[in-house]
């Protein structure tokens, strides 16, 4: 086979897609993610753009309460569980680890493409719930009981769809943890490993250790609506908080399971961009680890008003303000890593230093969350859906299109429109800030969360918000559009035009079929400038 | 630079990757029970009395009938290891054998048992278990569905042992590679161990 | 980092293991006879740990494993022993 074609020529099929969905290449599976994570983005998005509009003006605009309700349901099940989880670790995990760490491909190829395949059952799975029986489901993304079985709407098919998507995730994490283990190329250290697959070896843990806690939960959901078992009904004894903390075991983690790799792509993308080391390598790691182990402890910090035990507020808020220590350590690592750089100012760049801001709002308006007296006041306003946008879009969001511009040459082997992308940038940020911003006022002066309709005085902040959204899809469009016609047309890129030093930027771009013609010997840390 | 003409089969064998990732996979069954595990202790703290009265109704006998079987069979599936990496293919078939059906036997103690029990009109959601006390309720309803969701994973492990058994027949499970064997012998310890803790939380606490 | 040696155990240890763990079994349930009020299900339960432990040691080849693995599960047990104990925090002091 010849060595020099990328890998998009190498063809098993003579069908083009099969070649697509059969394939056991991790960079065929990265880009599959990719376009399926795309896919639903974009009806995630329309979803969230609905909603907004409801709320441009007081009582019924252009929905009834009830499908405002299966509305933002939906909204949320389609974010979290298709998108955001997989998201960051699934498209260029996949796609960049096994090139970071210099080996072939993943431990486990037929696994990979299983995994994705197990991603589009759930994900159609999930979707049925919207076409079936008796309504879309209402009852939030968390499907909190009691609600989730006594509520008419079709609950089941959300359910089991996020219980399939549970395992995609698990065997995601399996591979990866495997593959960092056994694979990495001769002389990489574990201390010689670049940021990014560290972080993915901490998600994938996590993903691991939580994954099965909410699986097991959410079987004890269907086994309460179709057989009346009693788990979480408090008529049979049950108790509703246990679900609360059963499924918050899994879902609190499962927030780290989607800011890791964001943080991994930002410690990537600030060296290259600063031509400089990273300061506090080890600081890094350790924290990336601490937050991983600390954070699997805080889970009830989303029920401060749930009915738990004084003790356990206490211990939990305790626990959650640990988890900012080492946070701030990695903010404190990029701002000195930018110290005295030559600073290269380039699309990505612009993507981590939004990364930075909206991730720092998000993560200290976390803080208030977390406080056990401020949290009461805000509990279940516009103010927490402001802080998990500023934290899951605002950081997730921004870091996933960074590591898109970042990334672009190599996967595509074309450069992306600069100038287009710095005006898809400027329109999302602005927009973003107009959409959250008066969401943390909203919130503050008590307006609450899923309701299709607010009191008078809330209308200004509503209107604000909702004309942010309509900039911020517009940034979105103008993002997508510009890599979308560049991926096609863009002007031919090198190996490495960004002068990284992290072994995926010795390869082609795009990379040929086994990545590297010899597996490479690792003397250097992955950021020696 | 050398010219390697390498095609993209993934014929690399990783004896302890796999094993690592077998591992994991356990550590994720573990934690899935995990739950389940939580989900009895609070149960059961919350309703001391009931469970206590409700676990004197559980037949003692077959549930060490059933720990001994898993025992057993669990002792089996490991000396089949051994037997095969000493390559006594012989051996290693009679002790695998001897697993699938000691599963089996397993299955058939669970099918009366839960057979018993449902005649006695205690079965999820029906009128007599409504009628008992909450905890008496809770207490049945994880009976049965960790027990349940037990028996699944011994219908699992008995399908992935016969799996691994047909591989042994051609050879392509064999004494250099038989990671495979090791792997479902992993699984069915596990499956083991949640028997193990199951059997004296519903039966014993008396 | 194939072709590891790798350790075989004789078939002989199993069948000790195995008594020891039928012998475990019922003392487990001779135990229950006696009345030791609260303590009977901390009994069962540490006598079932007695009990993995053994099966993960040996049918499991922890003992003869990569020294990883060891540190793992100790970590799982640890940790899911943590949620445990965090998530009674809220049920003791309700």
């Amino acid at each position: 086979m010849n060595q020099e074609v990328s890998f998009y020529e190498v063809k098993k099929y003579k069908t083009g897609i099969l070649n697509w969905i059969l394939s056991t290449d991790h960079k065929r599976i990265g880009l599959l993610y990719l376009y399926s994570i795309l896919a639903f983005f974009i009806v995630g998005v329309c979803l969230g753009l609905a909603m907004k509009l409801e709320l441009i003006a007081p009582g019924k605009t252009i929905m009834e309460a009830q499908t405002y309700n299966a509305v933002f349901t939906f909204h949320g099940i389609i974010m979290i569980f298709l998108i955001i989880i997989p998201g960051l670790p699934a498209v260029f995990g996949n796609f960049l680890l096994p090139i970071m760490i210099g080996a072939k491909d993943v431990a486990f190829p037929k696994l990979n493409l299983l995994s994705w395949w197990i991603y589009v059952l759930g994900a159609v799975v999930a979707l049925m719930s919207q076409f079936m029986g008796d309504g879309p489901p209402d009852t939030g993304w968390t499907f909190y009981a009691p609600y989730s079985f006594k509520t008419s709407t079709t609950m089941l098919p959300a359910i089991i769809g996020a219980f399939i998507l549970g395992f995609s995730s698990i065997l995601t994490g399996l591979n990866f943890i495997v593959t960092i283990h056994r694979m990495r190329a001769p002389g990489m250290t574990w201390l010689k490993m670049p940021l990014f697959p560290w972080s993915l070896y901490a998600t994938g843990w996590i993903q691991l250790l939580s994954t099965p806690i909410v699986g097991i939960t959410l079987l004890m959901v269907v086994a309460e609506r179709t057989m009346n078992i009693g788990f979480f009904d408090p008529a049979l004894g049950g108790d509703p908080v246990l679900y609360q903390h059963l499924f918050w075991i899994y879902s609190h983690p499962a927030v780290y399971i989607m800011i890791l790799p964001a943080m991994g792509t930002i410690s990537e993308i600030i060296p290259t961009f600063s031509q400089k080391t990273i300061f506090g390598y080890k600081a890094v790691v350790a924290s990336t680890l601490l937050i991983a182990f600390v954070g699997y402890f805080v889970w009830g910090h989303h029920m401060y008003t749930a009915g738990m035990s004084d003790t356990a507020v206490w211990l939990f808020s305790l626990m959650t303000f640990l988890v900012a220590i080492p946070s701030a350590v990695k903010v404190f690592n990029w701002i000195a890593t930018m110290y005295k750089g030559s600073i290269n100012l380039k699309v990505p760049l612009y993507w981590a230093l939004g990364f930075l801001f909206l991730f720092m709002v998000g993560g200290l308006t976390g803080l208030v969350l977390g406080a056990v007296a401020t949290d009461v006041q805000v509990h279940d306003t516009a103010f927490v859906v402001a802080h998990f946008h500023f934290v899951m879009f605002g950081g997730v969001g921004t870091a996933f299109f960074g590591a898109m511009h970042y990334w672009f040459p190599k996967m595509y082997g074309k450069m992306y429109d600069e100038s287009w992308a710095k005006v898809g940038f400027y329109t999302f940020i602005v927009g973003f800030l107009l959409l959250y911003m008066p969401m943390f006022w909203l919130g503050m002066y008590g307006m609450p969360r899923r309701y299709y309709d607010y009191l008078e005085q809330f209308h200004g902040g509503n209107i604000i918000s909702s004309f942010g959204a309509l900039v911020l899809v517009a940034g979105l469009a103008i993002i997508i559009i510009n890599l979308v016609t560049s991926a096609r047309k863009g002007k031919k890129a090198e190996k490495d035009p960004w002068h990284g030093k992290t072994l995926e930027w010795q390869v082609d771009s795009p990379p040929t079929l086994e990545n590297f013609d010899t597996i490479p010997v690792v003397e250097k840390g992955p950021y020696e400038y | 630079m050398e010219k390697v003409t390498t095609t993209h089969e993934h014929d690399h064998y990783d004896h302890e990757g796999s094993k690592l990732g077998m591992w994991l996979f356990i550590f994720t069954e573990l934690l899935l029970f995990g739950g389940l595990f939580i989900t009895y202790a609070v149960y059961k703290y919350l309703n001391p009395e009931a469970f206590h009265m409700a676990a004197e109704e559980l037949n003692v006998g077959v549930g060490a009938i059933n720990t001994v079987i898993l025992l057993i069979s669990s002792a089996t599936i490991a000396m089949s290891i051994t037997a095969l990496q000493q390559n006594n293919i012989r051996l290693t078939k009679v002790m695998l054998e001897i697993t699938m059906m000691l599963a089996i036997t397993f299955l058939i103690n669970k099918y009366f048992e839960w057979g018993a029990k449902i005649s006695h009109g205690i079965y999820p959601g029906s009128d007599h278990l409504m009628e008992m006390s909450r905890g008496e309720i809770l207490f049945y309803g994880l009976y049965f569905f960790m027990t349940g969701l037990h028996a699944l994973h011994i219908i699992v492990g008995v399908a992935f042992i016969a799996v691994v058994y047909s591989k042994i027949l051609k050879r392509k499970v064999n004494a250099e590679r038989y990671v495979l064997l090791e792997n479902s012998g992993l699984y069915w310890h596990l499956v083991d161990i949640v028997w193990i803790f199951l059997f004296p939380l519903f039966y014993l606490i008396t | 980092m194939e072709n590891e040696k790798h350790h075989i155990v004789p078939i002989k240890t199993y069948v000790y293991i195995l008594i020891g763990l039928i012998a475990l079994t019922f003392i487990s349930i001779g135990v229950t006879h006696i009345e030791l009020g609260e303590f009977t299900t901390a009994g069962a339960l540490i006598l079932a740990s007695l009990k993995s432990w053994l099966v993960l040691s040996y049918f499991m080849h922890l003992k003869f494993d990569n020294v990883i693995l060891r540190i793992f599960v100790a970590l799982i047990v640890l940790v899911f022993a943590a949620v445990v104990a965090i998530t009674f925090m809220d049920y003791m002091y309700r």
